[in-house]
């Protein structure tokens, strides 16, 4: 592929041909804030925080959807870019409730990253600010339109990743709000909820309802795993606090989904912490499970097992594994049937 | 898979057979919709109208069943244009001649005539097929939940080589995996005739090794599968079943035979982490950690193995199902102890030479995808690149025969069934939280056409009933099946539809019918 060579910052690098400016000062170090911009999605242009200076171009180009020519001299840090940004972050947050002391993004809005970056602290521009309803319309995201900012990017992930294309802007000028097919509410929407647009949104106008008021974001631990339904095998976090999963969020580092997950691979954790969780072995006594201690239970079954091995041989006995536990497991169960018992009478449900 | 998941976005041309992508692997069905957006043309064959099938440029509403007609009628096609790769099929396979032969009397107008669809799609899905560079075909249970599974499936891999759409980026065969770690437990030896890494149980050298290294004797009469194990159960030759993580209850086809056998067992112990169904047969029941709740790796529907990472501490005293397992094998007189998964995963990799180069060290970051045979392997994201496991990939010409049950005078309707996007399997984990509130009860899906003759209207309490059994559930009244054909999944105990299926079983794979049953509805 061919290279281009363009000086950022004093620095000279060479990018492919075709490289974003944003992408060519990312590669080296070099930090630009942008709102509308995400990696896994079409760039727009919209925001235009990410300005730079580029010698002789007449106005503050946007770096995320501008190419890198040939010799190109960038400077992302000067006076005139600094100010622009900052501007730009003032006149979003004129509309912006600062609501940070309770809003659940607080700790990860790019947002709020951004105004204390730039040092933008309060409304100066004393103007009109949006006050919708917050939608709870369904049982899985919250929807603030009163901290989004227009940036789009729910509009493009739902469209460009999941397919759906459920949202657009709607209304025009100040009144653009982001919705679905005629402004309806999301739950009554062809919306799947894969939350898609949540994992995209950089503030508080798309959270997850269930994590709401759970904890902070920077106090839950991430482990990374894998999703626990269907084969395709998506890497999540599970978000932990005091010892309980309270969300799961997609991985930016996911093998094979990156960030995006679906319904049931977002929102459906909560059997982790049922209360209807077995906790105990139980023995049924007289059709009627009893509490047992581990030692009682596997001796009964150790004992049984052996009794019917005896009485009517290896082979009148089967196993079922399970294509929900892990491969040691299954592993180990499959030593269990063929070297503790002596049967290949094992199976799993592959077949549904 | 033959190719990996992101591959899917490199396609040109995506065949989409029996699998409705969109609700039950949605993010397989992203990475086509972004193919689409590049500029693949994608295809899907589905008797029902899915929503998947809606974003296709076309859709083969075949009736349910008669997938080799149609694949025949493709290739049928392809043979007589002369559009098939010679190349590939001169230097890569054999057989051709006998698939000629076979597909020849499957002329469009004859495949169209089985399968309901026009002969003129049949013609131009063969040829965009045939012409793409990089065609894929995606899968799943629609094409395999027959009594001719396997053919369904021979038909599938001879339209691939015949095209010589298989072996290269982007090219290939790939069933999609229905459950987190289905590939996983086949890989581990969760068959009766295989062992770790498919080593048949029928091979003494094998038996040998897992002899020497297990210090015991490996049976060499392979086992019964899960329905054989219901029906031996049933006629009293198994006394005694250990599930682990799976409840046939629910799941299984004809599941008042699966109950009947169960309760005829002297000794039943089911290891879960829910009282599911099928725990409620148990005399013993033993409480296990979910995913996250312990270490280990799962393998996915692209071969690739992943680590599962402890995050929290299981409930009470359940402990992770290797722990359980390690503690019966010890108490039944056979020490079994394992320091941690990590350990475990040393012992399979000795053992099988698909996953010989992994490690819990090497997973640490990412997965890998076997075959991995040593650990300096990368991993292997599609297969058969060279050659094919045997050698030349064999041509197996099939015939196309009708479901066990076909629609009559009593039993009318075309059973089908399937997932839904908001639930997994036998729902014991959905519907514990937001997805059951969201979705708490199912719906039997029927024709316009067919409500309206019966009287049915949206909502009404209907009754469904087949040779086996009979239930009662909500109706849908809607253009996603066509007429004579009813539809709902198996994720409601309320609404069981697998008392009702027909567990007649492909002879080769031993995977029920679950897809194809004789039914008749009336409001109830």
């Amino acid at each position: 592929m061919a290279l281009v060579t363009v000086t950022i910052d004093g620095q000279t690098v060479q990018v492919p041909a075709g490289t974003s400016v944003l992408d060519a000062a990312r590669s080296i170090g070099i930090k630009i804030p942008a709102l509308c911009h995400d990696p896994d999605l079409t760039p727009v242009g919209a925001c235009r925080l990410c300005v730079v200076e580029i010698e002789n171009m007449r106005n503050l180009p946007a770096s995320c959807v501008t190419t890198c020519t040939e010799g190109m001299v960038i400077r992302t840090n000067t006076e005139k870019v600094i100010e622009a940004r900052r501007t730009i972050l003032e006149l979003l947050i004129a509309n912006h409730p600062l609501d940070c002391l309770t809003c659940e993004k607080s700790g990860s809005c790019l947002l709020q990253e951004y105004c204390y970056e730039y040092g933008v602290t309060s409304d100066i521009y004393a103007g009109e600010k949006h006050s919708y309803p917050i939608e709870d319309s369904n049982p899985f995201y919250l929807r603030d339109m009163n901290k989004c900012i227009v940036c789009g990017r729910c509009i493009r992930a739902c469209e460009e990743i999941v397919g759906k294309s459920i949202l657009d802007f709607a209304y025009r000028g100040f009144n653009t709000k982001v919705g679905p097919f005629m402004d309806t509410p999301i739950g009554e929407s062809e919306c799947v909820y894969c939350g898609s647009c949540v994992a995209v949104c950089p503030t508080g106008a798309l959270t997850e309802k269930d994590m709401v008021g759970k904890g902070r974001k920077w106090e839950a631990k991430k482990v990374k795993t894998v999703c626990p339904y269907c084969g395709t095998g998506c890497t999540i976090d599970l978000n932990v606090k005091d010892g309980k999963v309270i969300g799961v969020t997609g991985n930016p580092d996911g093998d094979v989904n990156g960030r995006f997950l679906c319904v049931k691979g977002r929102f459906g954790y909560q059997f982790i912490h049922s209360d209807k969780r077995l906790k105990t072995p139980l023995i049924k006594k007289d059709g009627v499970f009893k509490e047992a201690t581990w030692d009682e239970a596997l001796g009964l079954v150790a004992s049984k097992l052996k009794e019917v091995k005896e009485k009517s041989g290896p082979d009148s006995i089967g196993f079922l594994s399970s294509a929900r536990c892990t491969n040691e497991e299954n592993y180990l169960l499959n030593k269990f049937a063929r070297a503790v018992v002596g049967t290949n009478n094992i199976d799993h449900c592959a077949r549904l | 898979m033959t190719n990996s998941i992101n591959e899917i976005t490199g396609a040109d041309f995506i065949l989409a057979c029996g699998t409705n992508t969109a609700d039950c692997h949605p993010v397989i069905s992203y990475k086509v919709n972004q193919a689409v957006r590049k500029g693949a043309q994608l295809v899907v064959v589905d008797p029902r109208v899915t929503d998947f099938a809606m974003t296709a440029s076309e859709h083969l509403q075949l009736k349910p069943g008669t997938d080799i007609a149609l694949f025949n009628g493709m290739m049928n096609v392809i043979i007589s244009e002369g559009l098939w790769n010679k190349e590939f099929v001169e230097n890569r396979t054999e057989g051709f001649e006998a698939l000629k032969e076979a597909v020849a009397k499957y002329t469009p107008e004859y495949a169209a005539e089985i399968t309901g669809v026009p002969a003129d799609k049949i013609r131009e899905v063969a040829r965009a097929y045939a012409k793409a560079e990089k065609a894929t075909i995606l899968y799943t249970m629609g094409v395999t939940q027959h009594t001719c599974g396997t053919h369904n499936v021979f038909a599938v891999a001879n339209l691939a080589m015949l095209c010589g759409q298989i072996g290269r980026e982007s090219t290939g065969v790939n069933p999609l995996r229905g459950q987190n770690n289905v590939q996983g437990a086949c890989d581990m030896g969760a068959l009766p005739n295989v062992l770790t890494g498919y080593q048949s149980v029928t091979d003494p050298a094998v038996r040998e090794k897992f002899g020497k290294a297990w210090n015991c004797t490996i049976s060499e009469k392979p086992g019964l599968t899960v329905g054989e194990m219901m029906s031996a159960a049933a006629h009293g030759d198994i006394k005694a079943m250990f599930i682990m993580g799976e409840n046939p209850v629910l799941s299984d086809a004809d599941a008042g035979h699966v109950v009947e056998g169960l309760k005829k067992l002297d000794f039943l112990v089911v290891q879960d982490i829910f009282l599911t169904e099928t725990a409620q047969y148990a005399d013993v029941v033993l409480p296990a950690a979910c995913f996250a709740e312990k270490d280990g790796t799962f393998t996915n529907t692209e071969r690739r193995v992943q680590r599962v990472r402890k995050a929290v501490e299981p409930p009470g005293q359940a402990l992770a199902d290797w722990e359980i397992i390690c503690r019966l094998a010890t108490a039944m007189g056979y020490p079994m102890s394992y320091a941690s998964p990590s350990e475990i995963m040393d012992e399979i990799a000795g053992l099988t030479p698909s996953y010989g180069g992994i490690s819990f060290a090497r997973l640490e970051e990412k997965g890998i995808q076997w075959p991995c045979p040593t650990p300096d392997h990368p991993g292997t994201p599609f297969l058969h690149a060279e050659k094919f496991s045997r050698g030349l990939g064999k041509f197996n010409p099939v015939e196309h025969v009708p479901p066990d049950e076909a629609p009559d005078a009593e039993y009318p309707f075309i059973l089908s069934t399937g997932r839904r996007l908001y639930h997994y399997h036998t729902g014991t984990m959905t519907r514990k939280g937001m997805l059951g509130e969201f979705f708490p009860a199912d719906y039997l899906e029927i024709s316009c056409e067919d409500a309206e003759r019966l009287g049915i209207n949206d909502g009404d309490k209907v009754r469904v009933a087949t040779r086996r059994g009979a239930m009662e559930i909500a109706a849908k009244v809607t253009d996603t099946v066509p007429k004579g054909v009813l539809f709902t999944s198996f994720h409601f105990a309320e609404t069981p539809v697998n008392m009702l299926t027909n567990p007649k079983f492909d002879a080769i794979a031993k995977i029920p019918e679950l897809k194809v049953c004789a039914a008749r509805v009336e409001k109830a």
